[in-house]
């Protein structure tokens, strides 16, 4: 089987106008690899909201897609605040987001009860104040 | 089912300068310049015109039927789209333009916006449907239908399975002629849709799905335009009545379709590459939960389409003009009946026919992705088009995949010449010389 493949995206912090481009940016590569609509689908929406949670609450990031044999990772990784509580960011409908992020119909707190429902596996390694990784996997 | 598609976008070789005017602006990557001329890739084309709108040699041409060809039928019925009739100045009233279309040879007329007041009032009985895959996307324009097909496979069943206004309209329309004339056979009749743009050309000669278009001949709105200029008189007293309202005539601007359900959960989305950003948040789910989403290729809508005449800002204009003391709408469900005639659904969808994909293998994908990834960063970046790759990324899938040569790239073949001269020179710098 080939080399794993990684996509790797600056995701910009505070910029709601491109927010959302890694994702659709990895909607492409994975189009061209030939991966299957649903998994295309899952890996794009769990991506989006991750990208999106590092805009509002982390002021950017990285985030690095990995394709490998039958599946794919996706690693978001911030030096924003980190999650205080990470049973509670997990409930749905839960949101630290400030008014004028949920102004723009963000903020809804389903970011990560998304990213876990559309995804197989998901982490999330936190410390306040330092930053948050997540890494998610999809498999095909 | 899947034959070949066939498209109404061509060029014409002898205009072309290989300018890269057109490549540049192909939302779906379809075009390339080789030996100084575009080359459009059929499989990737979508047929939405923009490289027609775009070209600055006129050399981008839609292949449409010829007005003589409405000859070889007996029996002729012209289908104007509702757009036609944004065409023209000081128009007061659509008769005009019926009459004219009957002056300049057709047996009959049969207004497509008949058609589209009938998609609408299905289109309202659709949403109510339980289990229906929301948002419902629209399937009134062939750009857009295709695309999908090619591109967001995910998004198939929200499609509405309606037929388009165009070929509701002209199954009505024979129908109407083979009652009135039973002397008629099926093929002495000719249904000829005037359209706004090249995509309606391709849509009635491929079908979509298994389904087969009902109409016969399409002609250039603007071939039309000029033989109606000869014909429409002010004095000449029009008889013909218009057969739809304002619901009808709204379809050929954007948000029309969407207005005339009467529901405010609705988006409407025009111009290409808009049509994409919305297709692509809907797919993400980021997207408000609304009931229907309206989408046009075309700057404006219909209007917009590349065989018509007036800008669509004008022919909008013109519209809310001329719909003004128009009834709402004409045509709607027979009284007491509330179901959608088997007739106007579409029995399946194209198989998806993935746009791009590198190999059917995933795993030598992988290794073509690769390479190209490692290539992408040793080119420019410049996205210049010289190599005749509308960017450094399609260049490097170009050559990747065997269809470019590395020296195509004027920045890489100069740093190559360089380093020759340099070697040749003795070790000299050029810049130095």
């Amino acid at each position: 089987m080939a080399e794993p493949l990684v996509f790797h995206f600056d995701v910009d912090g505070d910029n709601f106008t491109s927010a959302g481009q890694a994702s659709v940016q990895v909607k492409k590569n994975l189009r061209q690899l030939g991966l299957d609509p649903e998994t295309i689908r899952r890996v794009s929406i769990a991506m989006y909201e991750g990208e999106i949670n590092m805009v509002i609450h982390a002021g950017g990031g990285v985030a690095d897609v990995i394709v490998s044999d039958g599946s794919v990772d996706i690693i978001l990784k911030d030096s924003g605040p980190g999650i205080a509580n990470i049973e509670q960011a997990m409930q749905e409908g839960f949101s630290t987001a400030p008014d004028n992020i949920r102004s723009l119909g963000f903020g809804a707190g389903m970011g990560l009860p998304n990213m876990k429902r559309y995804t197989d596996q998901m982490n999330i390694d936190s410390v306040v104040g330092q930053g948050t990784t997540i890494t998610m996997r999809v498999n095909y | 089912m899947n034959t070949a598609y066939i498209h109404s976008v061509s060029l014409d070789a002898d205009k072309c300068t290989g300018c890269t005017t057109c490549m540049k602006h192909c939302p779906t990557e379809a075009i390339r310049i080789r030996g100084g001329c575009a080359e459009i890739d059929a499989e990737r084309c979508i047929d939405c015109g923009e490289c027609i709108r775009n070209c600055t040699h006129n050399a981008k041409k839609s292949i449409c039927n010829l007005f003589d060809e409405i000859n070889s039928f007996k029996y002729k019925i012209a289908l104007p789209a509702p757009s036609l009739f944004a065409q023209f100045d000081n128009l007061d009233n659509i008769g005009y333009v019926l009459q004219g279309l009957l002056d300049i040879g057709f047996d009959d007329v049969f207004e497509v916006a008949k058609g589209a007041e009938l998609v609408s009032a299905y289109t309202r009985l659709y949403l109510q449907a339980e289990g229906i895959k929301k948002p419902v996307i629209s399937t009134a324009c062939p750009v857009v239908t295709r695309l999908i097909v090619l591109r967001f496979p995910f998004l198939k069943d929200n499609l509405i399975p309606l037929l388009p206004p165009m070929e509701v309209a002209a199954a009505l329309a024979r129908k109407k002629a083979m009652n009135e004339h039973p002397e008629l056979k099926r093929e002495d009749i000719g249904v000829c849709f005037i359209s706004p743009c090249p995509a309606k050309m391709s849509y009635a000669r491929t079908g979509f799905g298994s389904y087969k278009s009902e109409v016969d001949l399409v002609i250039s709105m603007s071939e039309i335009y000029f033989q109606l200029l000869n014909v429409m008189k002010r004095e000449k007293v029009c008889d013909m009545p218009s057969q739809a309202g304002r619901i009808g005539l709204s379809w050929a601007i954007c948000g029309g379709e969407a207005s005339a359900l009467i529901n405010d959960k609705i988006i409407a989305a025009d111009g290409i590459n808009n049509v994409i950003s919305v297709l692509d948040q809907i797919e993400d789910g980021n997207i408000p939960p609304v009931d229907f989403v309206e989408l046009n290729a075309c700057p404006g809508g219909c209007v917009g389409g590349v065989l018509t005449i007036e800008n669509p800002f004008v022919a909008k204009n013109r519209l809310h003009t001329l719909r003004r003391y128009m009834p709402v709408s004409l045509n709607s469900m027979p009284e007491g009946e509330n179901y959608i005639p088997n007739s106007c659904f579409f029995t399946d969808f194209p198989n998806y026919k993935p746009l791009n994909r590198l190999s059917d293998n995933i795993g030598e994908s992988m290794r073509l992705m690769a390479q190209i990834q490692a290539l992408r960063k040793e080119l420019p970046g410049i996205d210049c088009g010289s190599c005749g790759a509308p960017n450094c990324r399609a260049f490097a899938e170009d050559i990747v995949l065997g269809h470019a040569d590395r020296n195509d790239c004027i920045i890489a073949y100069k740093e190559f010449i360089k380093k020759y001269i340099r070697e040749y020179s003795g070790g000299e710098s050029v810049e130095s010389q």
